[in-house]
């Protein structure tokens, strides 16, 4: 195996991991704020119980999140630094950006809202966990801007030998920046929503069937609340993941044609395509080196995917084959036909380089279905605890409840990751779209070697986080609320603070 | 502003990046690869970690930001730097993940043997990136070799454990030590402050008899003269800034009182402070142009490595609105946590949830 391939397993190990839990931190801490809000507007000290509940779930996870977050920024230049070169001038303003402007934020106030209940006053302390949240959105936007350009490199030019920036702000008025930040802050809600809403329907449940006959559980209340305000949130986040999720299809038409046509086995160009509800496709090389594309089954909606793309039951849907060969004699084209500067000021440059325009079918083509489906399966979920919770109701406290909450939470983290998968995967074999291939940007002085011996490394400190990070969530779930008193702002200096670790 | 002066500019902003990491981070070191020394007793090491509890994140930042900043200001030098050093950076960013997960989740499992095996990997992980980062930039003063176009480093990896490199390891290591020791003292009262005065005792003349090698070694062996971006002024300059990081450090240690006086303290924290600051500005003089490496062909230094005007200046602004909003709320979050901490400050339970509700 040659260092480029492991370096892109890499890549995609340590991001997928990554990304379990940066979506958990974006929503979970919008979700905590308000929490705590609503303690300070009614004074119910259950409310705050809550806030510290999930505060603990969210600490841990942001921990796991921090640590796995700087291998992200330190990788480009270790394992790909031909694309750091090249795209540097372009795609580190955006990282450096997140660093200075998001990173910081993030972790000074989460640091002072932790240490800091018996130091500031109650709206001043709920201050510090919405600026908290407010880094982590602005994280994502930055981290957006800069991938939204690996996917349409927009407001670049080639020169001296490598590609510059013309216009930044051309980074956020990137249609696929629009589309993915619009996608990709609702979906972390989605992840919080049924992270909240799983806990809460579980716990409701199960503390009704503990309370003696007859009695109601005085927790069973704050239960059934953070039930409903986590299904809500799911249920309101899904439906703006729809509406993006429906845009940024229509942006992928037009500038990614084959990643869209790979992502739902289009073979050939159509008018009134049909959307491939499942479907098997087999491809391999030919021997140009150029990747063919069977279809071994599908079964189809009609007219569906060009209404998907294009809002119109009769568009034109470009195919795998037909846009192969346009590649093959004409080079990378959007779908009418256009390229943007960079993409056109380095075509002859591009035409020296073997490039195999179809990326992987089967992966595109699962990984967009397995995203839909499992966003659908929690939306229905979220439903369903709308519907037992309403009036003061309570769930069955049977064994099929208690998975279904257990397992909700992961339906729309993964969900997320597929999501992630269409997107990266899907882009290949490019590294920046239409521009450069992937094969020629990894680091040529760093040996095979060195790139397992990392990947090793970081598989096994991954391995023993994720261990720790599910003992503790499955410790501090089964503990429940804490006992609390509300803080007091601290007057004497010799008392025992609040909160150590 | 011309492409010259904004790349002048943006090598300053990542020193000071750099040099605001170990300053910051490095107490928060120090303090970690001090648990086995000062705090043997658990209520004590707890202590110790809650005096960088609350801003030990903020400050880990400083060199995500310096990171960051050398991909967008100098794509040549992240590139050719980070593929370059490889190994040794795995081994930075393994022991960041080590002591990054344990001062959260130590508190989170207050079993013995979980705490402990937590505040173990926080020292092992702050001695691995303090002594990997002391031998990187003993390493960047001395010059490593690059040629090529695209331009890489050309040393292999038992290069950088030559004397000069192992020196300037061991010279972090215990500096920071020294370092988050006089930190303890400030921020700390009763016992765990006495032992922190003793440990800068112990430690504090080891750390400027390593500084003052390192800086006179480094000057004579790999001086200014060197590095063809610098004029005759340089290697003054070098004497200087290294003479002064000397005498800070000792000027550190002489301040240093048995009796806990509170301004003595004080002044040893600026002391070993600016021991950190001085010791730096040194490195990066000699790293001025060159970037810290030694280019055989002259294929490579800050000019090929730097980004274009337009993007160091959009990045300028940026910095311009945004550096001072940092600096200001990050002052405030040390200003919040100003009171020193001590054994009766720790509150009984390692942290507040109970068992079960009460009544059921």
């Amino acid at each position: 195996m040659d260092a480029q391939v492991l370096a892109r397993w890499q890549f995609g190990i340590t991001t997928v991991y990554h990304f379990f839990f940066v979506p958990v931190t974006l929503g979970t801490a919008w979700l905590v704020a308000v929490m705590e809000t609503r303690w300070l507007r009614t004074k119910d000290v259950q409310w705050l119980r809550m806030t510290k509940f999930f505060a603990k779930l969210f600490l841990i996870n942001f921990a796991a999140g921090v640590v796995t977050g700087i291998v992200q920024e330190f990788q480009f230049g270790m394992n790909w630094s031909e694309y750091s070169r090249f795209f540097g001038d372009i795609f580190g303003a955006p990282l450096a950006l997140e660093a200075l402007v998001a990173f910081f934020l993030e972790s000074t106030f989460i640091g002072i809202w932790i240490f800091g209940w018996d130091r500031l006053s109650g709206p001043v302390h709920n201050l510090m966990i919405y600026l908290t949240a407010l880094g982590g959105t602005l994280s994502a936007i930055f981290i957006l801007a800069a991938n939204s350009f690996m996917q349409n490199p927009a407001g670049a030019t080639y020169n001296n030998g490598r590609a510059e920036l013309v216009d930044f702000t051309m980074l956020f008025t990137n249609p696929f920046f629009i589309a993915a930040f619009t996608h990709q802050i609702p979906a972390a809600l989605m992840v919080a929503g049924g992270l909240v809403a799983g806990v809460a329907g579980w716990k409701l449940a199960k503390v009704v069937k503990e309370a003696p006959e007859g009695t109601v559980h005085p927790d069973a209340a704050i239960w059934r609340k953070t039930a409903k305000m986590g299904a809500y949130v799911l249920l309101a986040a899904s439906i703006a993941v729809m509406g993006s999720g429906h845009y940024q299809a229509q942006v992928g038409a037009k500038f990614q044609p084959m990643k869209l046509a790979a992502s739902e086995g289009l073979l050939d160009t159509q008018k009134a395509a049909g959307f491939a509800i499942v479907g098997v496709y087999t491809q391999q090389r030919d021997a140009q080196g150029i990747t063919r594309v069977t279809e071994v089954f599908s079964w189809e909606v009609p007219y569906l995917l060009s209404i998907l793309a294009f809002n119109d039951p009769n568009a034109e849907v470009q195919g795998i084959n037909d846009l192969t060969e346009q590649y093959l004699t004409d080079g990378h084209r959007a779908w009418d036909g256009s390229r943007n500067q960079l993409q056109e000021e380095f075509s002859s440059e591009l035409a020296q380089l073997s490039v195999d325009p179809v990326p992987n079918v089967m992966v595109s083509f699962w990984s967009f279905r397995l995203m839909m489906g499992l966003g659908f399966v929690s939306m229905g979920i979220a439903l369903l605890i709308l519907w037992f919770t309403r009036k003061g109701g309570t769930p069955p406290s049977n064994n099929l409840w208690k998975y279904t909450m257990a397992t909700l939470p992961f339906f729309p983290l993964i969900a997320n990751s597929f999501g992630w998968i269409l997107t990266e995967m899907g882009r290949q074999p490019w590294i920046i779209y239409g521009v450069l291939p992937t094969w020629t940007a990894n680091s040529p002085n760093v040996s095979v070697a060195a790139v397992l011996t990392s990947m090793i490394a970081y598989t096994l400190a991954y391995g023993v986080i994720a261990v720790i990070v599910l003992k503790l969530f499955f410790t501090y779930i089964a503990k429940g609320l804490p006992d609390v008193s509300p803080p007091k702002v601290r007057t004497n200096d010799d008392a025992p603070l609040s909160f150590a670790y | 502003m011309t492409h010259e002066q904004l790349i002048f500019i943006w090598f300053l902003l990542i020193a000071v990046l750099w040099i605001g990491f170990f300053f910051l981070e490095g107490f928060d070191f120090g303090v970690a690869m001090l648990y086995p020394v000062i705090g043997k007793d658990p209520t004590e090491r707890r202590v110790m970690i809650n005096t960088v509890g609350p801003t030990w994140d903020g400050n880990e930042v400083w060199m995500i930001t310096a990171g960051g900043a050398m991909f967008a200001a100098f794509p040549g030098w992240y590139a050719t730097l980070f593929s370059g050093l490889y190994l040794p950076l795995l081994l930075v960013l393994l022991g960041l993940i080590a002591r990054g997960v344990s001062f959260e989740y130590r508190a989170l499992m207050p079993d013995d043997n979980w705490r402990d095996t937590f505040d173990w990997s926080a020292t092992i992980g702050s001695f691995i990136v303090s002594l990997v980062l002391g031998i990187a930039f003993a390493n960047m003063w001395r010059g490593m070799p690059v040629a090529g176009d695209p331009p890489h480093m050309t040393q292999g990896l038992l290069e950088l454990f030559h004397p000069f490199g192992l020196l300037g390891g061991a010279l972090t290591v215990m500096l920071f030590m020294v370092h988050g020791a006089v930190f303890l003292c400030l921020k700390t009262a009763d016992s765990v402050r006495e032992k922190a005065n003793r440990a800068v005792k112990m430690l504090g003349p080891i750390a400027l008899g390593l500084l003052a090698a390192f800086i006179v070694i480094g000057n004579v062996a790999y001086p200014a003269s060197h590095n063809p971006f610098l004029g005759s002024g340089a290697g003054v300059a070098m004497w200087i800034t290294g003479a002064i990081s000397v005498a800070a450090l000792g000027y550190a240690i002489l301040m240093h009182s048995e009796s806990g006086n509170q301004s003595r303290e004080n002044q040893a924290f600026v002391g070993t402070g600016l021991a950190i600051l001085m010791l730096f500005v040194t490195i990066f003089i000699k790293m001025y142009g060159t970037l810290g490496f030694v280019s055989a062909d002259g294929s490579f230094d800050m000019n090929v490595a730097a980004s274009t005007p337009y993007t160091l200046r959009v990045m300028s602004i940026a910095a311009l609105i945004f550096v001072p909003i940092v600096l200001a709320y990050f002052v405030w979050s040390y200003y919040i946590f100003r009171k020193r901490i001590s054994t009766k400050h720790m509150p009984t339970a390692t942290n507040e949830p109970a068992s079960a509700t009460v009544g059921y």
